[in-house]
């Protein structure tokens, strides 16, 4: 039987080979190739073109060459805004990942409640993201918010967090770092992965628990630290709703939560500056493709792969 | 002649929710293995973990409880009351903040649901057809399209937002649904076709290849092979998409002006900006009441979200 079904495997499958399923896949893939090309391709294009023109969207689009990058370039809030995001996601990124993967150390000791304990954990990165975290986020830590009712108890009289300019975006930090949680479980899958045995025979040999944790755990989970970092770093430098709702839409106290994509609406969307915002665009594409290429090319000296 | 495989659930891989007894002996071996301090130590330091996580997590969960404890008390406390038990009970701020906006808040809810629906339908869709086929067929350029997919999933929405906005108002499209729920429809969200293709391909082949000996077009290979076996993938992409358009606030801001037609996102934006330190209350409450369904469909939809997160990375 087992021949039988063989044959008829391999039969039907040059068949196939021959005829190919182009048909077929023309019309499974109809609704996305018609969505990659008029909702990400075609504006893809069009906006690099946009960002060699004055438009308005009052007015026909007229052609300016590079101004609106000069412009750019000579702009201090722009300057601001890059410094604004790589602080946020240099700071935060790391610390974010550093807990997801602490936590998933402690949680992946086959302890009791292990589901409740990550769903617990896991929670604010599923609501961090909303209107609601972030208008919570404002009161926490205002001036008379729950971050300084409880420090007044203990008799430290604290400032107003968002609306310190040197403070602000360090509670937007705190934000990302507390949604640790996603990236928690992507570790905990991978820690799974590794084989007991590894570290029974590190113990018999003697290894104390860093050692197993430097010269086992870290190699083996290179991989998915890399995956990480690259989505969060992504995801980062794209936060946009924390920032805007907590500071009313401003950026605000002294553009010190200017965060580039809070920028980029501006100038698009508020004063209609749609040309200099679809510099500002490309200009994000080419940060965040730079950005992922060194972090694959830095990942051929520290990522580990087992096979 | 031959008796079917007999029916195995197919499990991809991919999914860690496999057979995984390696944690129990892992945590069976090595802590046992210290020096024999008494099984009463053990015990102790087991219970005083579960103690420190416990902590931490009510420190984590703080600010949401103490959020939800806030929207139960009078404004003035909420500034005055780091405390979870309201010492003074107002369920006014429900009703208050219900009605505190142009129409009452049940519309903008009603909004959301609208778009929510319509991008869960589209994304279920289309993102599944555009999977079948790269997960199945055979066409010419398929990987080169399949990198392209995969590019387009890492592409930020900031870098087209503005082209896609002149396109959408020269449709008349602004103030309408239509641009947040027409792009699900054209699988724009590749992530899903990628955690679609990841799932299809852990799928026997002979099931499929039996059915089309039997006469199968590639139509009912996918709605009555392909899709019946891929639920769990479905859901994911449900439960995911639910979530993320729910709490999806810059290109509902973008495309949603009109007060009529705002979503619960912006109705809030539009309730915090007009808030002084007087109306906080009614401000938690609506809050509180836009977490609810994120929370309903976290609490029913856990397992789905762990092993969607756990296989694709995602949020």
């Amino acid at each position: 039987m087992a021949v039988i079904q063989e044959v008829a495997r391999t039969r039907g499958a040059a068949r196939e080979r021959r005829k190919g399923d182009g048909k077929a896949a023309a019309l499974f893939l109809a609704p996305w190739f018609v969505g990659l090309v008029l909702v990400t391709a075609f504006p893809l294009v069009a906006s690099l073109y946009l960002s060699f023109t004055d438009y308005s969207l009052l007015e026909a689009p007229g052609w300016i060459g590079l101004e609106n990058y000069t412009a750019m370039f000579s702009d201090p809030r722009f300057f601001q805004a890059l410094k604004v995001t790589f602080t946020y996601v240099l700071v935060s990124v790391p610390l974010q990942l550093a807990a997801a993967l602490a936590l998933a150390m402690v949680l992946d000791k086959g302890l009791r409640g292990l589901a409740f304990y990550r769903s617990v954990y896991y929670l604010p990165s599923l609501l961090g993201g909303s209107v609601a975290i972030a208008i919570l986020w404002r009161q926490v830590f205002g001036a008379d918010g729950l971050v300084n009712q409880v420090l007044g108890f203990f008799g430290i009289e604290g400032v107003g967090w968002v609306s310190h300019p040197d403070y602000a975006l360090g509670t937007l930090m705190i934000l990302n770092v507390w949604t640790f949680g996603a990236p928690m479980i992507i570790f905990l899958a991978g820690l799974r992965q590794i084989p007991a045995m590894y570290y029974e025979a590190a113990s018999i040999d003697g290894a104390g628990r860093w050692r197993r944790f430097r010269s086992i755990t870290v190699p083996l989970l290179t991989p998915i630290i890399f995956f990480n970092l690259v989505l969060q770093l992504i995801g980062a430098f794209q936060s946009f709703t924390q920032a805007f709702i907590v500071s009313g839409g401003t950026g605000g106290p002294v553009d010190s939560t200017l965060f580039y994509t809070l920028y980029l609406y501006e100038k698009g969307f508020s004063s209609y500056q749609m040309g200099y915002a679809s510099a500002m665009a490309w200009f994000l594409l080419l940060v965040v493709a730079g950005m992922t290429a060194v972090n694959f090319l830095a990942s051929k000296f520290w990522v580990f792969y087992d096979d | 002649m031959t008796d079917a495989p007999a029916r195995t659930e197919p499990r991809p891989e991919s999914h860690p929710a496999g057979p995984r007894p390696t944690l129990s002996e892992v945590a069976a071996t090595y802590p046992e293995r210290r020096p024999p301090r008494g099984r009463a130590w053990a015990a102790v330091r087991r219970v005083l973990r579960h103690v420190a996580l416990i902590a931490f997590g009510l420190v984590m969960l703080y600010p949401l409880l103490w959020m939800l404890a806030s929207s139960f008390k009078p404004t003035e406390l909420i500034f005055r009351e780091p405390g979870l038990i309201p010492t003074e009970w107002d369920f006014g701020n429900y009703t208050d903040g219900w009605n505190a906006l142009l129409d009452p808040f049940s519309h903008y809810l009603l909004n959301s649901a609208i778009v929510v629906l319509g991008s869960v339908l589209g994304n279920l869709v289309s993102c599944s057809m555009a999977a079948y086929a790269f997960a199945r067929l055979k066409f010419r350029g398929r990987n080169l399209w399949f990198a392209i997919m995969l590019m387009s999933i890492m592409l930020p929405i900031h870098v087209i937002i503005v082209p896609q906005y002149i396109l959408f108002s020269s449709l008349s499209w602004i103030n309408t649904f239509l641009p947040l729920i027409v792009p699900k429809l054209l699988a724009t969200d590749a992530f899903f076709v990628f955690l679609m293709v990841q799932f299809f391909r852990g799928i026997p082949k002979d099931l499929d290849e039996a059915a089309r000996l039997d006469g199968c077009g590639h139509g009912r290979i996918f709605l009555r092979i392909m899709l019946p076996l891929s639920l769990p993938a479905l859901a994911t992409t449900a439960i995911f998409t639910f979530i993320w358009t729910w709490n999806d606030f810059f290109s509902q801001l973008i495309f949603l002006t009109k007060p009529d037609m705002y979503t619960v996102p912006i109705a809030l934006r539009t309730f915090v900006d007009a808030t002084s330190n007087s109306s906080w209350g009614p401000l938690f409450a609506m809050s509180i009441v836009s977490l609810i369904p994120v929370f309903l469909v976290f609490l029913f939809g856990q397992k789905y979200l762990v092993k969607g997160i756990a296989t694709t990375g995602i949020k």
